[in-house]
């Protein structure tokens, strides 16, 4: 408590805390090391008992503060002392039987606060507040209430209405401002003139001791707008941060060689010439040529081929291919924007370029609309004043027009939907990025898998165990065994699951990039390559068992099938819609997977531009397309789709591409996804007529000057409800 | 109608009191993880360490 007295401000008397907290934490900034804060994505959590689980399972670790889950982010935020990493606790959650990946926390900043969000809730709740008490005062004006009790109950709204409206309806001043000053007309503008002028003429006509006021009106009318733009951002923001979230889960490290030894850096600061180590399993952060070690590259989601390449010293690599087997060192020769990762891009940035703007639907019904209603109004106005030729009863009646015609169910008709629809695709697997991204799945006609790593899974499985001798394959389970090699590793639980025994073969060693090879009964045995072994190569994905000097044999692999790969191309058949398989990959591979799965049309060996150029002529055809994959040689092809999906490992240029993201392993969720994407677009189009007709209903009776603040309350809300509660029949 | 004197100025305190009160809940963050809260709730193990800010 002393400490305090120094820093107290006569302001904060009331909160000692307050500054102690502060001061406090300044204190330990300065003299201890930062804690650590460490954020892991949990995608497999989804109960009560997971949580506490979790929490347990974090917190038997001494070094650990706290830990605490987050279910509706699917996330845990972890305190920790500062020598505890990532690493340290990923193994302590999976332990407890969940998937952990690490979050960059720093990615994550702005989701932490989402202000704005905020921001919109607390006039949603003031212009709510303001709502309930002016309908109380309006409930007895309207089963009538008169004379001077009216008056009063008319100025006591104008009081609550008033700072309501100029708190709450402040975005809508706002946007309308925007536009206007562009010479531009949006939606906010007859809102915000259709909440102005119903004020102005209430206050005018209660200071004339007038019949009628629209203060519940306005209100009701802010209420129910905000509540459409909340949802519209809620939507947002849960896309957004969980797209925030995939782009975390890529923490940018290298290790990069220096005299001392090696040091973990991040890649944004590697330079040309800099040596860096890539362990087996890393991704090239850059575009470099090999210096030292052999190994085996995978390149699959650069250029869809599903047989490793051997990469040994003098060879160039591009960034994102995946190192297989042994380190490597390499020397960068493009980093950041010039590697040839970064230089896909230029093509995505030509697709966009030739993709044309998609209007939403309430942007198309918003042109029709905020015109319309100026329109109307301004007639109605004109025509009681040359008819009646008072002002007070052509203002009045413009007011109210205006009051009916406003956008309310008009404000709700999409987001409500889009919320339903895309917290119902969220529960499946789908995460919807973009806001139009559903109305233009439900257009699509035709559908573009890619092959490597989109319909397989990118793991290799083994053909024809049947062909070899039980000894040839206890040998080559005891070589297999003895590397990490992704054929290795499927050869081996082949040959497990048929209970052979492992050889003895002695003398064992990898030689990174070629195989495997050791002593079996005194003779040399070799698990590897095809020239290592002295064969001929084959188009299949293939590694060659030689035996003394016998004749080297293949155990060929196929790709395994991605899950409900296979249903997903069966479901979108059965809907009619045409699916078309582009691949990078080798004729032989592309041909086998299509028979398998009963694809008519496809294409091998296509490059990055003849997918897109591919897709482009299918949409020049007059076709829809929905583009779905995950390499980066698909980034300009789901570009210039018309809409796109990828699975979540797919590499991060290909997630920024597409439209629609599987969180999920399973590709069975896009027939569903479809489906869902259509209701919703129905129920979008039902919401405009049902706004239309409360329209076509009030307006006549708005114009002819029946329309009491009653109706007007009465056609608002129920509008609104219907809207709504057809909106959540989705869900 | 003398009553309205109370009724009116009491109505509005009660809804006045709703308001600050719901305030109050989105300044201490308790919009953070609703689905996680919703079933904390019903969980047997007593919450040893509830969020902090």
């Amino acid at each position: 408590m002393t400490l305090m007295t120094a820093t107290l401000r006569p302001s904060a008397s009331a909160c000692p805390a307050c500054v102690a907290a502060p001061a406090a934490e300044a204190l330990a900034s300065r003299d201890l090391p930062r804690d650590a804060h460490i954020v892991l994505s949990l995608p497999t959590i989804h109960c009560a008992a997971c949580m506490s689980t979790v929490e347990r399972a974090l917190q038997a670790d001494p070094r650990v503060r706290s830990a605490r889950v987050n279910l509706t982010m699917k996330r845990v935020a972890i305190e920790a002392s500062p020598d505890l990493t990532a690493e340290d606790v990923i193994p302590v959650v999976e332990g407890a039987g969940y998937e952990a990946h690490e979050l960059d926390a720093t990615a994550l900043g702005a989701t932490a606060t989402d202000r704005a969000g905020r921001d919109l809730l607390m006039r949603l709740a003031v212009a709510g507040f303001a709502a309930m008490n002016v309908m109380l005062l309006s409930v007895a004006v309207w089963s009538g209430a008169e004379g001077e009790t009216r008056d009063m109950f008319h100025w006591i709204s104008a009081v609550i209405v008033l700072p309501a409206v100029a708190f709450s309806a402040q975005p809508f001043f706002r946007n309308a401002w925007m536009a206007l000053k562009a010479r531009q007309l949006n939606m906010d503008v007859p809102i915000s003139l259709a909440i102005g002028l119903a004020i102005v003429t209430s206050l005018y006509e209660t200071a004339l001791s007038g019949e009628h006021a629209y203060f519940d009106a306005a209100i009701a009318l802010t209420f129910f707008l905000l509540t459409g733009r909340y949802l519209d951002h809620r939507t947002r923001s849960v896309a957004r941060s969980a797209a925030e979230e995939l782009a975390a889960l890529e923490v940018p490290r290298a290790f990069r060689v220096t005299d001392t030894g090696e040091e973990q850096v991040p890649v944004a600061v590697l330079r040309i010439g800099d040596l860096i180590r890539v362990r087996p399993g890393g991704r090239m952060p850059v575009d470099g040529e090999i210096t030292d070690g052999t190994s085996e590259l995978d390149r699959s989601l650069l250029t869809g081929e599903t047989l490793p390449v051997l990469a040994e010293p003098g060879r160039a690599v591009g960034a994102g291919e995946v190192n297989l087997t042994g380190p490597l060192t390499i020397r960068a020769s493009a980093v950041g924007r010039d590697t040839s990762l970064a230089r896909m891009a230029d093509l995505v940035a030509i697709a966009e370029s030739g993709r044309s703007r998609y209007t939403s639907l309430a942007d198309r019904a918003a042109k029709l609309y905020a015109p319309g209603v100026h329109i109307l109004s301004a007639l109605a106005f004109v025509g009681w004043l040359v008819y009646s030729g008072d002002l007070r009863v052509a203002l009045n009646i413009a007011a109210a027009v205006l009051i009916i015609t406003c956008p309310c169910a008009l404000g709700l008709a999409v987001p409500a939907v889009t919320t339903a629809a895309s917290g119902r695709l969220f529960r499946k697997g789908l995460l919807i990025k973009d806001a139009t991204a559903l109305e233009r799945l439900a257009q699509v006609d035709t559908v573009v898998f890619d092959k490597t790593g989109t319909l397989t899974a990118g793991i290799p499985e083994l053909v024809g165990l049947d062909a070899f001798t039980t000894a040839d394959l206890s040998v080559a389970r005891a070589l297999s065994e003895g590397s990490n090699h992704p054929l290795s590793r499927a050869l081996t639980a082949a040959i497990r699951s048929a209970d052979i025994p492992r050889a003895q073969v002695t003398d064992l060693r990898e030689i990174p990039g070629y195989g495997t090879e050791g002593l079996w009964r005194g003779q040399p045995v070799r698990l590897g390559r095809a020239a290592w072994v002295r064969a001929t190569p084959t188009h299949q994905t293939a590694t060659w068992l030689r035996v003394g000097d016998g004749d080297p044999q293949p155990f060929l692999f196929t790709d395994r099938l991605r899950e409900g790969a296979a249903e997903a191309v069966a479901a979108l058949q059965s809907q009619g819609l045409t699916v078309v398989l582009l691949s990078g990959d080798t004729p032989g591979a592309v041909e086998s997977l299509a028979r398998r799965l009963d694809i008519a049309q496809w294409m091998a060996e296509a490059l990055p531009a003849d997918k897109a150029a591919r897709v482009q002529a299918l949409t020049d055809a007059g076709a829809r397309v929905l583009m779905v994959g995950d390499g980066l040689n698909d980034t300009a092809a789901l570009t210039a789709a018309h809409a796109s999906i990828s699975p979540a490992s797919a590499l991060d240029a290909a997630r920024v591409a597409s439209d629609i993201v599987l969180l999920g392993q399973s590709l069975a969720p896009i027939p569903e996804a479809l489906n869902t994407a259509r209701k919703a677009v129905k129920r979008i189009r039902e919401n405009f007529t049902i706004a239309t007709w409360y329209n076509v209903i009030a307006v006549p009776l708005a114009v002819a000057g029946l329309c009491s603040p009653l109706i007007a309350a009465l056609a608002m809300s129920s509008s609104s409800i219907t809207v709504s509660l057809n909106a959540l029949r989705l869900r | 109608m003398n009553i309205l004197t109370y009724l009116i100025p009491i109505s509005l305190v009660l809804g006045g009191l709703g308001l600050a009160f719901f305030v109050f809940t989105l300044r201490a963050n308790q919009y953070e993880d609703p689905e996680g809260d919703a079933r904390r709730i019903l969980s047997g193990d007593y919450d040893d360490r509830p969020k902090q800010d």
